[in-house]
């Protein structure tokens, strides 16, 4: 826990100094902050043992949000608009759990990635409303009321987004450390035990639900605002599949390690797709093989590898 | 005549071609200790298991405390005030003991507040006492996979009485608990339903037990009860020395 804290600490000061000495990696670190805020949300039900291959659907809801109510010319700010994207995507999340939460394993990972593929091609057929595989174009909105150019605009955005991350993170690992939170690892080893507790393991669940796609919302929301654009692969199981393997790249069940492994793949992605653009894809597969055999607890536990249990 | 808890009256539940219960009917008074003795396979587990919402039978009614629970799920039934425990411990193995006690505090008070830690749970003190009367305070921070069977077994009766039940049922409460400890197990167990006045129907295997600590003795065999009575009078019994208890 110690460890963790300071680590986190450590890591926040690092990614916190980007804009000073690396200006350019600045957009990059946003995207990857905005992508761990999905990562998270996926992390949330692994903790219960479950698996979303279809987290891209509430990603996606974020960032059509903002990037409709940016369209509407509404004059919202980013600070109103985040928020807007993360409430959508939980609103639709919280309907659909009452249908998803009923499975478990295989069955609530296939759910959810037939739900987000018909979102996919929704958000690709209904051109008039959707942009359709062209997606839309987000015009840079004003930043706590202030019009910014691009450039104190990418920077300023930048600290908007690790500010909602350390929140986010906290509030997040608070409730992972609460009867809730705790509900849900009850949940991956022994329902029969909650039933029998008189607990509804479904609506333990059914919450983790709508705070996981809160997440995935808010980061979808945050992509949408950096990048200035969406589009229907967004929904796509790709990008849910995407959220996953990042997950278990940064140490499934970790709230710094979504983070930490969002930047790392971020990272990898930009230069693997410019020095090796035919073979990127391949290096993070070898990569997420060495992990799941050298450091299983994710890239965050391998530092301080403290070895649990016996044999 | 004290007050009926529990009524279960002609339960019965077929399998393909296995039947577990065959008219099952079992009567329980407040603050009883019955116990359930029975060869492998007589339907012993499956008769807790309709009791407590897990099964539904083909035919039958469980009365608690004057009201139907037949067909009501476990967990509705648990809150109701019905506790059990498992011939094989079901626990949160990836918790450690004491976060398995405090998941269970947390069930019976709903105290589920999504900015409250686990472990300072108002009330966390209540199970740390617990810890410390069934003596495993020492491995309360120990995830619960890192124990031996034995340990295992007394944690899943302490979830089961953390929920203060009126009623509680178990199933083989000793088996996997060395002979040595037993007896100061069921001392400290029995303490405990006398204190709080829970009736308590189990499932033994082990005769000094169930001579030791039941007032009431019913062997099950085919799905329904052979023989019920004292301790003295069906322990004594010609039948139930051979087919029961083998001697
Ligand atoms: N879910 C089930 N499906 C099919 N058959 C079952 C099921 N549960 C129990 N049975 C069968 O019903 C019969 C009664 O089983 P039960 O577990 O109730 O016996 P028991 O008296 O508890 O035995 P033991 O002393 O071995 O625990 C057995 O023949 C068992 O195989
Ligand atoms: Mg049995």
């Amino acid at each position: 826990m110690r460890f963790d804290l300071l680590f986190g600490a450590i890591a926040f000061c690092a990614v916190a100094g980007v804009p000073f000495f690396i200006p350019w990696a600045t957009v990059m670190l946003t995207i990857a902050l905005g992508v761990g805020l999905a990562v998270l949300g996926v992390v949330v039900l692994l903790r219960a043992g479950q698996i979303s291959f279809g987290h891209g659907l509430y990603y996606a809801a974020g960032a059509y949000t903002v990037a409709f109510l940016v369209q509407a010319r509404l004059g919202l700010d980013t600070l109103l608009l985040l928020p807007a994207g993360a409430l959508v995507a939980t609103v639709i999340a919280v309907a659909f759990g009452f249908f998803a939460v009923r499975y478990r394993d295989i069955f609530f990972a296939m759910i959810n990635l037939a739900v987000s593929m018909v979102a996919f091609s929704l958000l690709e057929k209904l051109y008039s409303i959707t942009g359709g595989g062209d997606g839309l174009n987000v015009a840079r909105p004003t930043l706590a009321g202030l019009k910014l150019g691009r450039v104190s605009f990418e920077f300023w955005m930048f600290y908007t987004t690790l500010a909602i991350v350390v929140v986010v993170a906290l509030v997040v690992g608070r409730y992972l450390a609460s009867p809730l939170g705790k509900g849900l690892e009850a949940i991956k080893s022994n329902e029969t035990r909650l039933e029998y507790l008189g607990v509804s393991s479904a609506r333990i669940l059914h919450i983790a639900y709508g705070v996981s796609a809160c997440l995935a919302g808010l980061g979808g929301g945050v992509i949408a605002i950096v990048t200035g654009h969406v589009a229907p692969e967004f929904a796509y199981w790709v990008r849910s599949g995407e959220f996953v393997f990042i997950a278990i790249l940064g140490g499934a069940g970790n709230v710094v390690g979504a983070f930490a492994g969002s930047i790392v793949y971020e990272i990898v992605r930009n230069y693997a797709a410019a020095f090796a653009a035919d073979y990127w894809q391949t290096i993070l597969g070898v990569s997420l093989i060495a992990i799941i055999m050298f450091a299983p607890q994710g890239l965050t536990q391998m530092r301080f590898g403290k070895k649990r249990g016996g044999a | 005549m004290r007050q009926i808890v529990l009524k279960a009256e002609n339960l019965r539940l077929r399998f393909g071609g296995v039947v577990a219960a065959d008219g099952a009917s079992l009567t329980a008074h407040a603050g009883e200790r019955i116990a359930i003795i029975g060869p492998n396979g007589a339907g012993k587990t499956t008769f807790v298991n309709i009791c407590t919402g897990y099964l539904k039978p083909q035919s039958g009614a469980v009365i608690f405390e004057g009201k139907d629970i037949t067909q009501l799920a476990p967990r509705t039934i648990a809150r109701g005030g019905i506790g059990r425990s498992f011939q094989l411990p079901q626990l949160f193995l990836d918790n450690t003991v004491f976060e398995n006690l405090l998941l269970a505090l947390s069930a019976r008070e709903g105290t589920w507040r999504p900015w409250m830690r686990l472990d300072r749970h108002p009330k966390a003190d209540e199970m740390r006492d617990m810890l410390e009367v069934i003596g495993l305070s020492s491995v309360g921070d120990r995830p619960v996979r890192e124990l031996p069977e034995g340990m295992r077994k007394l944690i899943d009766i302490a979830l089961a009485l953390a929920l203060k039940p009126r009623l509680v049922f178990m199933d083989e409460p000793t088996s996997g608990v060395s002979s040595r400890e037993k007896f100061s197990i069921m001392d400290t167990l029995v303490r405990a339903l006398d204190h709080s006045a829970t009736t308590a129907i189990f499932v033994e295997h082990d005769m000094d037990v169930v001579s030791r600590y039941a007032d009431r003795v019913a062997v099950w065999t085919g799905g329904k009860i052979a023989l019920e009575g004292t301790p003295e009078h069906v322990l004594n019994d010609p039948d139930v020395r051979k087919n029961v208890i083998g001697v």
